[in-house]
């Protein structure tokens, strides 16, 4: 009785004014905490990462003090991995191809999105679902029947298979985003443009690049990502060093047998990665706007 | 020498559905036409089919004397002015402009001189550097139109384009629209669903429903001798008042019934027309709210006052809307706002029958 007797003044006295204001504090408070265990998880992979790097392989075998923190921060590893020819090779190898494969898969993505959200061709809804459907077949399931094609092709051993096979991989999900970018530019002006006296190729570079600027950006850096971060067609169709890509390379570089460089894998890691970080670090913005442009209109 | 002239033009879509149901137009030289109707009555369509939006199922359409069936829009030497706008994001206003005399490869001084040209009579030469989305409302529909003034086209197709403006700025416009179409007179095909705009910018005002056209005539034409109930209808504001009734012949003279109290003498001008009609059911009386006033003391040929209950009154400042009930049906009359309408009260009004209207409601033809 007691109690119920005093909660009911406790509530009297302090009446649900700002309750909306309360709500908020504690919502932003749930957010934060999320975030900074979001934020603890992504993150503590890519510090240890950089630390390491800066390590000497004897610092790091002594195994002495706060493992987290490098006692006397070095660039050797960083110099090694520059000065070194091969590495050298595997960069520049991941560069080209991931150049050419996002040339090849944009300009693909491109035109096949442009015909399919706007040229209105029996079928076009089909294909469009079908483009969709390619993209969930699982990368790690067709590289067995594509040994055989690649075989056949006389491209096992050559970078240039990696050019050939990427483009599968990054065209269906381009695609998709840009008929979602596409479909989202308002019909009048194709329209517009087609009595100003432009023709569809004039549309198309003219009209539809300029103001899907931001959807063509996400799918670039998406191609991008396909192409540098890739591991698995690297390594089943590529054998001697001279032909490998930096993803590869690393693990068959800087492993030999059960020795572990962990400093230069560390910092290789890290040079690896620099590209991607920095292309999305600069066209994050685009990205998440064509994504999400992409999402709701598609 | 641009002419457009359409020809039983037919367009069905997939499931066939008729959307333009076999029309024949012929627009003039100079001419400023509007089509107007509901929504879905095909006025976009023909306006699109005329651009070369839309392939025609059947029929013909002529530009300047050519049959342009299967000529692309951009080869139609036409231009148009959409709902929306279509401005393109990423250019500026004079790029805008200038995109389709740039592409047909005018010299750039010809461009530069053809852009101020039409930016000046527009009044946009200061927002020529800007891109659309600095623009308001008002202004980007100025450049949609100096975009098609610029190209100098035979024809210049407008779709809706006042309908995403505000009230007052689309008044302005439609001025605006007006005073452009004085400087240049274009041949002008104008689609809209608002009959005020229709009625105040055409030199002849097309009416479709359902794919067909109802009536053309000038705005005048349509307002006083609509040939149909739905362009009765269709054309003013408020609608006129349609109240169902039978034609009675006494002693040689008619009389239209509204209700067991209520008639009115037929004036005798009228008389002979409607002499066959006598003791036929599906009559529809038609007469508009202006010509349903307050009662005055003077005697005036075919008026004729009658009491009635005010349900509702509108004022409007320079004159005051009632609308009281008829059988049913209400019935709106517009009165002098000092005449002292007032709600639930008595009310003496006056009919002017010389502007009556009657219509076969089975047909819904004007009689």
């Amino acid at each position: 009785m007691t109690a119920v007797t005093a909660a009911a003044g406790a509530s009297a006295k302090k009446p649900k004014v700002g309750s909306l204001e309360r709500q908020r504090r504690w919502t932003m408070r749930g957010t934060y905490l999320a975030l900074c265990v979001f934020v603890v998880i992504f993150l503590i992979p890519p510090f240890y990462m950089i630390m390491t790097s800066l390590k000497s392989s004897a610092e790091i075998s002594a195994q002495k003090g706060n493992p987290w923190i490098a006692q006397s921060p070095t660039l050797d590893n960083f110099v090694y991995l520059i000065t070194n020819d091969q590495f050298q090779r595997y960069f520049l190898n991941s560069a080209w191809v991931t150049g050419l494969e996002v040339i090849i898969s944009m300009t693909i993505a491109i035109l096949a999105a442009f015909s399919l959200s706007r040229m209105g061709f029996k079928g076009s809804q089909v294909i469009s679902t079908g483009v969709f459907l390619t993209y969930l077949v699982p990368p790690s399931l067709l590289f067995i029947p594509l040994f055989q094609l690649v075989g056949n092709l006389g491209l096992i051993n050559n970078t240039w298979v990696l050019v050939l096979l990427f483009p599968t991989l990054a065209v269906p999900f381009c695609t998709w985003i840009m008929i979602g970018y596409f479909s989202s530019i308002p019909k009048e002006l194709d329209e517009a443009a087609l009595i100003d006296g432009a023709n569809y190729p004039q549309i198309l570079l003219k009209i539809f690049i300029p103001v899907a600027m931001p959807g063509i950006i996400a799918a670039t850096i998406f191609a991008f990502t396909v192409g540098w971060g890739a591991f698995l067609y690297p390594l089943a169709y590529l054998y001697s060093a001279d032909q490998a890509v930096l993803t590869v390379g690393i693990v068959r570089e800087l492993i030999r047998g059960d020795v572990f460089a962990w400093g230069t894998i560390m910092a290789a890691c890290v040079i690896g990665a620099a590209p991607p970080i920095i292309i999305y670090t600069f066209l994050m913005d685009y990205y998440v706007a064509g994504l999400t442009s992409g999402a709701t209109k598609g | 020498m641009s002419e457009v002239s359409l020809r039983k033009i037919v367009k069905s879509f997939e499931g066939d559905v008729q959307a333009v149901k076999g029309i024949d137009l012929e627009i003039n030289d100079h001419e400023f036409v509007v089509l107007v109707g509901p929504s879905g009555c095909g006025k976009s369509t023909t306006l699109r089919m005329i651009a070369g939006l839309e392939e025609v199922t059947s029929g013909e359409i002529w530009i300047g004397g050519d049959v342009v069936n299967d000529v692309p829009p951009r080869d139609r030497d036409i231009a148009m002015v959409f709902q929306n706008y279509a401005l393109y994001p990423h250019m500026s206003v004079f790029e805008n402009m200038a995109f389709g005399l740039k592409l047909r490869k005018f010299p750039k001084d010809e461009i530069r001189r053809r852009v101020d040209d039409a930016a000046r009579m527009l009044d946009i030469e200061t927002l020529l550097d800007r891109k659309p989305k600095a623009l308001s409302g008002g202004q980007r529909q100025r450049v949609a139109m100096g975009r098609a003034i610029v190209r100098n086209p035979k024809v210049f197709l407008f779709d809706e384009p006042l309908s995403n403006l505000d009230a007052k700025l689309r008044v302005q416009m439609r001025t605006e629209i007006k005073k452009v179409h004085q400087m240049v007179p274009t041949t002008t095909v104008y689609v809209t669903h608002d009959q005020v705009e229709a009625m105040t910018l055409a030199d002849r005002v097309v009416v479709m429903n359902h794919g067909v056209i109802e009536q053309v005539g000038a705005p005048q034409e349509l307002y006083h001798n609509p040939q149909t109930r739905f362009v009765a209808g269709f054309i003013g504001s408020p609608a006129m008042n349609f109240m169902n009734c039978r034609l009675e012949e006494a002693a040689g003279a008619l009389r239209v019934r509204l209700s067991d109290t209520l008639a009115f003498p037929v004036p005798a001008s009228r008389t002979a027309r409607y002499r066959s009609y006598a003791g036929m059911s599906n009559l529809v009386l038609g007469l508009r709210p202006e010509h349903i006033t307050e009662s005055r003391p003077n005697v005036v040929p075919d008026q004729h006052d009658f009491d009635v209950k005010i349900d509702v009154v509108e004022p409007m400042g320079m004159e005051t809307l009632v609308y009281f009930t008829i059988e049913g049906v209400t019935v709106s009359g517009r009165v002098n706002p000092n005449a002292g309408a007032t709600a639930q009260q008595p009310m003496k009004l006056r009919a002017d029958l010389g502007n009556m209207h009657l219509i076969d409601d089975s047909t819904g033809k004007v009689l």
